[in-house]
């Protein structure tokens, strides 16, 4: 068994395809969708876990990248730049999972990766730009 | 016993070594212990620090003459621009500046990226700053264009002149309304969905001298990393807000102008910063040490968390249209502790000034002076009180046809 959070990138050709729908009936996986960004006619970006036997995981890899799909492990998008973050907090509040955590008596912020869904709340609500995605996002705005 | 002590007496203690200090944190457990009047007799200063957000904030710069000689009229650093109504080459820039070009909230809410804070950390930092400016020109000063680059150590001098700094307690926000607001004490989600709040609480400055019976014009101060000093009351200085018994007022009240050398201050401890729909702003590391005259004094210094009160205000609509009026006090124990009863119902809280930063800053300027490197000065000339009947003005709305003969 394999589980994994995956972030999938779609060219605006595929948009329309039912990729998911390939998914759980030829590679028999669980898809549970976190968060999707997808417009018609235009790129677009699914965030989901996918679980399932390793070797069908595996295979269903290989077919979405033969579809022109580019696929990241979550665990690579969100950045917390603890060299920039100034501990105030303003984050903890924003951030839907608690990924972003304040621990008390310290006072400081804590970033829980594992937690993070990639919502992208806290890039902008963090006066100090501390939060950054290694991700281009030009082309979801 | 009754403690008297003089700065003088406590300056001679720092340079044989021999000055207690205690930061307004440690000291509380302190008093609790053995009481104030024991404390007050062990501890010579306590040490305060705050690291917040404050507008209000800038840079005065004189860029040396360039040759032919200018006589700067629109500057711009780094695409910022600088006021330069002063001098040929003098120029201040503001925290808040923003650059021409930027969007502002025409894509709601802006971003705000990079504006005068982000340049004075960038300055700090000593990376190059980009100078283009424009003349009218004049005998004196012929040249009409300048554009270059310099950094800190290449300019005579940059003297940060903060005129509002170090608010002596801030309001609490939340959004009654429903939808998100994006504020300067940040985003605000709707129907009381969290509330910021923005102050170090027991370890904020003015929490620690409520009444500004030590501080004054001349106090020497840790700003920016560096050292500085207070110049003055600072701007909307309302000291006659209603206080508690403690004597720390429970809405914002006195607050400092702040001055001193940018060659010398850290890039960690003035922090551009860019708040969601509202705009640029500075985040200002600043402490302040208290000397401990008298066992009164130690008493202020020995207020905590739950003994500050703040008011709860509505961003959406009430502060927005000067409504006054707000939801209640809560303390900043509750406030740090992570939710507050609003209404009958939780809300999370969250801080824009960062407590850790100030706890660092407190410790840092304890440091210093255990150390010999920092002695305390005396004021010039203390800042107006409870008793100055202060009261804060608002802007005359008239209109400006109007005929006063008539
Ligand atoms: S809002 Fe930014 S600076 Fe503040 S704690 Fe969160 S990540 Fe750090
Ligand atoms: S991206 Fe979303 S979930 Fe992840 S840390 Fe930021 S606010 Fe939290």
């Amino acid at each position: 068994m394999i589980k994994q959070k995956i972030v999938l990138r779609f060219p605006p050709h595929i948009v329309e395809k039912p990729t998911i729908y390939h998914l759980i009936k030829d590679y028999d996986l669980m898809v549970n969708i976190l968060r999707a960004d997808i417009n018609p006619k235009k790129e677009g970006r699914l965030i989901m876990e996918l679980s399932g036997e390793e070797a069908n995981y595996q295979r269903a890899i290989e077919w979405m990248n033969k579809q022109g799909l580019q696929i990241m492990n979550l665990e690579q998008q969100i950045i917390w730049r603890s060299d920039r973050c100034t501990h105030c907090g303003a984050c903890t509040v924003i951030c839907p999972t608690e990924a972003l955590l304040f621990e008390r008596p310290e006072m400081t912020v804590h970033f829980v990766e594992e937690k993070c869904i990639v919502c992208e709340l806290c890039l902008r609500a963090c006066p100090a730009r501390a939060m950054e995605t290694l991700v281009d996002n030009a082309n979801f705005k | 016993m009754k403690t008297n002590r003089s700065i003088e007496e406590i300056n001679a203690k720092i340079k044989t070594g021999k000055v207690v200090v205690f930061t307004a944190e440690e000291v509380i457990g302190l008093v609790k212990e053995k009481g104030v009047a024991a404390a007050a007799a062990a501890v010579d200063v306590v040490t305060t620090g705050t690291f917040g957000p404050m507008c209000s904030s800038g840079v005065f710069l004189n860029v040396g003459h360039s040759q032919p000689r200018i006589k700067l009229n629109e500057a711009y650093l780094n695409g910022v621009p600088a006021y330069a109504g002063i001098a040929a080459v003098d120029l201040y820039l503001g925290a808040t500046a923003l650059p021409l070009a930027d969007p502002a909230n025409r894509n709601h809410p802006g971003e705000f990226i990079y504006g005068g804070g982000h340049v004075i950390e960038d300055l700090v930092a000593g990376k190059k700053i980009r100078l283009v400016a424009t003349a009218y020109g004049t005998d004196c000063y012929p040249l009409k264009k300048i554009a270059t680059t310099f950094c800190l150590s290449e300019i005579n001098e940059a003297t940060l002149y903060n005129p509002r700094n170090a608010y002596q307690n801030y309001n609490v926000a939340i959004n009654l309304g429903h939808k998100t607001i994006y504020t300067y004490m940040g985003v605000l989600k709707p129907d009381m969905g969290n509330a910021n709040y923005s102050s170090a609480g027991q370890l904020s400055p003015l929490f620690n001298d409520p009444l500004l019976k030590t501080i004054g014009i001349g106090t020497r101060i840790f700003l920016g990393g560096g050292i500085g000093y207070i110049a003055w009351h600072g701007t909307q200085h309302n000291p006659s807000a209603e206080r508690a018994g403690n004597g720390t007022p429970m809405y914002p009240a006195a607050t400092l102008a702040l001055i001193g050398d940018l060659k010398q201050m850290q890039p960690r401890w003035l922090r551009g910063l860019s708040f969601l729909g509202y705009g640029a702003t500075l985040q200002v590391g600043l402490g302040i040490p208290i000397p401990i005259l008298n066992e009164e004094i130690m008493g202020y210094c020995a207020v905590s968390d739950q003994d500050i009160f703040a008011p709860i205000v509505d961003y959406h609509h009430s502060y927005p249209y000067r409504e006054g009026g707000n939801l209640g006090l809560v303390n900043y124990a509750e406030l740090k502790s992570g939710a507050v009863t609003v209404n009958g119902r939780k809300v999370p809280t969250a801080s824009l000034s960062s407590y850790a930063g100030a706890r660092e800053i407190a410790v840092s300027l304890k440091d210093w002076i255990t150390t010999g490197q920092f002695t305390l000065t005396s004021p010039a000339v203390t800042l107006p009180s409870v008793d100055a009947s202060i009261s804060l003005k608002t802007m005359p709305q008239r209109d400006p046809e109007e005929r006063e003969d008539q």
